[in-house]
């Protein structure tokens, strides 16, 4: 598949998973591609990146659901910020917040196909009070050593679709990682009805240890070979953050006329000219 | 004189992983581990336990020779409900009873500025050790109330060890668990650092004390092996 056919898999209204963290291993070429349908009202679950960035500076978004958005070595996405901070309807957007522990436990409990996990993390914060939906418990067990107290009974984050970026795969839909952290990837992948993979190099085998098969072809829809599709977040060890252009995409989102000429230039056309720009940069 | 007070937070902390925001709390980690906590676990900021503190501002160990351990992100938060961790995390408010707010200033549904997201700090507070690296201490921070709070109080949360801040060093120790300036960085006034506080800020009977100065020792290893390029200077104004 290409990236532009994922993209036309997904509908108005959706929930879609994005794995990744922060600004590192993010399926970026998917999202440009969603950047260019006319696509609207997702809701977009995330250990957020540049991923809601962009998304929310096209106006795809109604709903963030994410413990934080950061670009790592620029704090905050200013893209993300304009949406939240701007009192035009159009534009703004919701965001449902939980602790990084609580948000996993989420995706965990879809993807084990549970009502909720418990956790600790949220008590004592206005976690409950921002999301009302949220109910504690109290543990069952009176055993020596089991925690009394109360615990956030966090409910399950299914996904309608989820996208994530690979280092490998092979058409069938298995997936390999080759950096440091596999994030929370396969639990995306587990946690939705579809899951689409990108991929930095499509392989008929795979080497390296078992270990770093992270995703099963049997949660996979499809697959798109797509080089340097995390630019400009990491994919290690393939290549680094490109530090020098995430610093553009974030100046030119403080500039109407200089973001206009970076959507032109970068984002408007498709893939291939996105990267045959950045390496004319 | 910072990365040095923020170092003495791990004092006595053994075998724990120091997890640590902020150029000084990264660097007081590295220089607690270096000297009188060998036992430490510290990250390259990333998924590796790493043999020995890196150096700020050079490449991140990736060779496995390097790595005492492998933590990704999903392990961290398995360790943060865990609890063998002493995390130093910022905050952009802090109230007297030391509930933090890192996610946004001003409304919910139309803040005046969105911040980072709630990330990691309720699930910090309620589990783990919870230190706090203030690089600049003023009334903006040090609020009478945090308008959304990320972080729990020191009644709710499991350890509220120390604030470090530009200026001095408090502790929960105040009347029911409340801030308390223990300590003034050489040439800080205790009046200098109540204006910058939005809060009556008690302080100690036997009175406020002087934050230690580093050792040569510690001196040679922040500015030789640490931070040599000097990135301490860049966070906290001169």
């Amino acid at each position: 598949m290409s990236p532009d056919e994922v993209a036309a898999r997904l509908t108005d209204g959706m929930t879609i998973g994005i794995g990744g963290w922060g600004s590192r291993r993010k399926p970026m070429a998917l999202v440009r591609a969603i950047c260019r349908t006319p696509l609207r009202d997702l809701t977009v679950v995330s250990c957020g990146g540049p991923d809601i960035g962009l998304l929310c500076a096209y106006g795809k978004v109604r709903r963030v659901v994410a413990p934080f958005v950061t670009l790592d070595s620029i704090p905050l996405d200013p893209w993300f910020r304009a949406a939240r901070q701007s009192g035009d309807g159009a534009t703004s957007i919701e965001f449902t917040e939980y602790d990084e522990g609580m948000f996993m436990f989420g995706l965990l409990a879809a993807a084990y196909r549970l009502p909720f996990l418990p956790t600790p993390a949220g008590t004592a914060t206005d976690i409950l009070r921002v999301n009302p939906g949220l109910r504690t418990i109290r543990s069952p067990y009176r055993t020596a050593g089991a925690e009394g107290g109360e615990f956030v009974a966090m409910p399950p984050l299914p996904l309608d679709a989820a996208l994530v970026h690979m280092n490998r795969a092979d058409v069938r839909g298995n997936g390999q990682y080759l950096g440091p952290d596999p994030y929370l990837d396969d639990l995306f992948a587990k946690a939705a009805d579809r899951c689409y993979m990108s991929c930095e190099r499509l392989v008929p085998s795979f080497d390296g240890p078992v270990q770093s098969l992270l995703v099963s072809r049997m949660f996979v829809n499809g697959v798109a070979e797509t080089p340097r599709g995390a630019h400009f977040t990491s994919c290690e060890p393939d290549y680094g953050r490109d530090e020098v252009f995430q610093r553009r995409y974030a100046a030119a989102a403080g500039d109407p006329a200089g973001w206009q000429r970076f959507r032109n230039r970068y984002l408007d056309a498709d893939e291939p000219t996105y990267q045959r720009e950045v390496k004319r940069t | 004189m910072c990365a040095v007070a923020c170092a003495d937070a791990w004092r006595g902390d053994g075998e724990t992983l120091a997890a640590a925001m902020g150029t000084c709390a990264i660097l007081g980690s590295r220089l607690a581990r270096l000297t009188f906590a060998p036992g430490l676990l510290t990250t390259d900021g990333g998924a590796l336990l790493t043999r020995g503190p890196l150096p700020l501002n050079r490449p991140a160990a990736t060779a496995s020779h390097t790595a005492e351990g492998w933590l990704p992100f999903r392990d961290h938060l398995w360790l943060v409900l865990h609890g063998r961790r002493h995390v130093m995390m910022g905050a952009a408010q802090l109230d007297r009873h030391g509930r933090s707010n890192i996610s946004r200033i001003g409304d919910r549904d139309r803040p005046a500025a969105q911040l980072l997201g709630a990330r990691g700090a309720p699930g910090n507070t309620i589990r783990n050790t919870t230190s706090y690296w203030i690089p600049r201490h003023t009334r903006r921070v040090f609020v009478e109330r945090v308008d959304m709070v990320t972080g729990a109080a020191a009644t709710d949360a499991h350890d509220l060890r120390r604030v470090v801040t530009d200026l001095g060093v408090l502790d929960f120790q105040g009347p029911g668990h409340t801030l308390r300036l223990v300590s003034v960085h050489p040439g800080v006034t205790v009046e200098e650092v109540r204006d910058n506080t939005g809060f009556d800020l008690p302080t100690p009977a036997d009175g406020v004390g002087r934050t230690r100065d580093p050792t040569d020792h510690e001196l040679h290893l922040l500015r030789g092996v640490l931070d040599p390029d000097g990135l301490r200077e860049r966070e906290v104004r001169g």
